[in-house]
């Protein structure tokens, strides 16, 4: 059932489109991070020779880079060694140097678990936590953010872009809403730089977390903005050490990884108008190619409101191991955790209330810089081909197609 | 995951996929698994009533690829014989056919499940006692 759509003149077998999982690095970035793994060795903290003063302007450069990125001051940008240190350590952070002032945090169910897992642990320390649910649309409701404010509530943690479904929160008015209530705002913002304009003032962020491989530069690197004024914000550090980054995260400098975060943020500050043009007409060709072939299909997350380059779609009546079994040669993920021993398909479909089998049935695309339109349309092809093959397997599509209601059906499953 | 070649042949080249008059008193169709479970499996049998010799087997599944290749074994080996000799089909066989990894025995389970089902249908057409318990029915 894979062999029929041949792949085109100029399309490479397999394709890449799971750039929200990660994504290739640049050779821009490449040939930036190179000095530094050979001639440019230093150490930035070694203040008194050439080799530490080198590293350590190199550092200082990216340091601009990524902060001109985002809208904030060199000074207000912390590197870690990933997005998930960068969440860990503003939501720990901010909780033990807050703790007086307040014990109560506010998230919302389709978080990424760097985030989810963090709040998990403080309630074991006595922090309250509340877990915003979205709309159908993946969106969080600002009414339920207002009344799920109280005294004791220290920092609200919003994601910018949602890794599965794409969607864009509101980030601009959660931000005003807890500057006006004198609330920190902390945004997992890993998905949405780069890709989608950000500026830490207009979205009144205290806090933000990004990553290096989502955004075509290289894996174990990421950085943590921190607001230096209107208000200040102070965080308790989680790695103690020798006291680099201001004494926030200690630890020697990934020179080589923080030159190609730099050199990857310069990139999207650079391309990101025109490239989020280009992945918005592929992301829609791909759907609308799909849309117009097949019928029974969901498309998940609120649309106008969304990444550039994602398409979450849920292939009714079809299940999702064997739709990925049939698309071998594309890289994507499936909201079907059908491999897994657990069975558990997506928590963040599910928040959106899919039905498991619904869940199951869901494909995300994550189309990036270096996906070109015969790619998509070979894989629009594809999904068609193979989504056809399968209903012509399926009893349920079968059922549905004679009018039978399948929640009326008395299902059994098998003893287990 | 990797599969065995014999799932991803059956998963490739799916045999006897079909539909059979359901209402046909030559017809048995067995309907098992749940939607939210990821597989649903329909074995539909043709038996000739003078000989009770199985003359047609259809599926239809919606599932992995092991539950495909479950399904699709089933009726090829189900096609040709006697109802008695389809009900002495185990779940274990079509794991050694297909060198199901743990995991996936369940869909064996289920193709099992179907080949009894569809049979008890038949039987239950004919009057013939019959273990029903596993066939999944429309409601009212």
């Amino acid at each position: 059932m894979s062999t029929e759509v041949k792949a085109p003149e100029g399309v490479k077998l397999p394709i890449y489109m799971d750039n929200h999982a990660t994504t290739p690095l640049d050779p821009r970035v490449l040939e930036a991070m190179l000095p530094y793994f050979g001639a440019k060795f230093g150490n930035a903290a070694s203040r008194n020779h050439s080799f530490g003063w080198e590293a350590e302007e190199a550092v200082e450069q990216a340091r601009e880079q990524i902060a001109k990125l985002i809208g904030a001051t060199a000074k207000e940008i912390i590197f870690t060694s990933g997005a998930t240190e960068s969440n860990n350590l503003a939501i720990k952070g901010v909780a033990e140097m807050y703790r007086e002032k307040g014990n109560h945090i506010i998230t919302c169910a389709t978080e990424h678990k760097a985030v989810l897992d963090t709040c998990k642990r403080l309630e074991k320390y006595g922090y309250r936590v509340t877990y915003l649910p979205p709309g159908k649309d993946g969106l969080i409701d600002l009414d339920d953010l207002k009344r799920a404010m109280d005294d004791k509530t220290i920092l609200v943690t919003i994601m910018a872009a949602n890794n599965e479904i794409g969607v864009l929160q509101p980030i601009e008015q959660i931000g005003a809403l807890c500057k006006e209530r004198g609330v920190l705002f902390h945004t997992d913002a890993v998905q949405a730089v780069g890709k989608v304009p950000i500026d830490v003032n207009k979205i009144n962020a205290s806090l933000l977390s990004l990553s290096g491989h989502k955004i075509y530069g290289p894996k174990g690197v990421g950085a943590l903005y921190v607001r230096r004024k209107n208000p200040r914000v102070q965080l308790t550090a989680l790695i103690d050490g020798g006291g680099h980054e201001r004494g926030m995260r200690s630890g020697t400098l990934n020179v080589p990884g923080i030159v190609g975060l730099g050199k990857a943020c310069e990139i999207a500050m650079n391309d990101m108008a025109e490239e989020s043009k280009r992945l918005t007409a592929l992301r829609d060709r791909l759907k609308n190619k799909i849309l117009a072939e097949l019928d029974e299909i969901q498309v998940n997350g609120n649309m106008e409101h969304h990444l550039p380059g994602n398409l979450n779609m849920s292939f009714l009546y079809v299940e999702g191991e064997s739709l990925l079994m049939g698309i071998h040669e594309i890289a994507v993920s499936s909201g079907s955790a059908c491999t897994s021993a657990t069975l558990e398909p997506s928590y963040v479909l599910k928040a959106l209330g899919l039905g498991d089998d619904v869940a199951h049935s869901s494909i995300r695309f994550g189309i990036g810089r270096f996906n070109t339109e015969a790619e998509i349309d070979y894989v629009a092809n594809k999904m068609v081909d193979v989504v056809k093959k399968l209903r012509e397997l399926s009893p349920l599509y079968e059922m549905v197609r004679e009018g039978i209601d399948l929640s009326k059906i008395e299902w059994q499953a098998e003893g287990h | 995951m990797a599969y065995s070649d014999k799932v991803l042949d059956h998963y490739t080249h799916p045999r006897n996929v079909g539909t059979l008059d359901k209402s046909s008193t030559d017809v048995g169709t067995g309907l098992v698994g749940a939607p939210e479970c990821g597989d649903v499996m329909r074995l539909q049998i043709k038996v000739n009533p003078a000989t009770q010799v199985i003359e047609d087997a259809k599926f239809k599944t919606f599932g992995c690829g092991s539950a495909i290749a479950s399904s699709s074994l089933a009726t090829e080996w189900i096609k040709g014989k006697k109802v008695a000799e389809a009900l002495a089909i185990r779940n274990t066989d079509i794991v050694k056919e297909l060198a199901l990894p743990p995991v996936k025995i369940h869909c064996s389970v289920l193709a099992e499940d179907a080949i009894r089902a569809a049979i008890g249908d038949w039987k239950k057409k004919h009057g013939a006692e019959a273990p029903v318990e596993n066939t999944a029915e429309v409601k009212a």
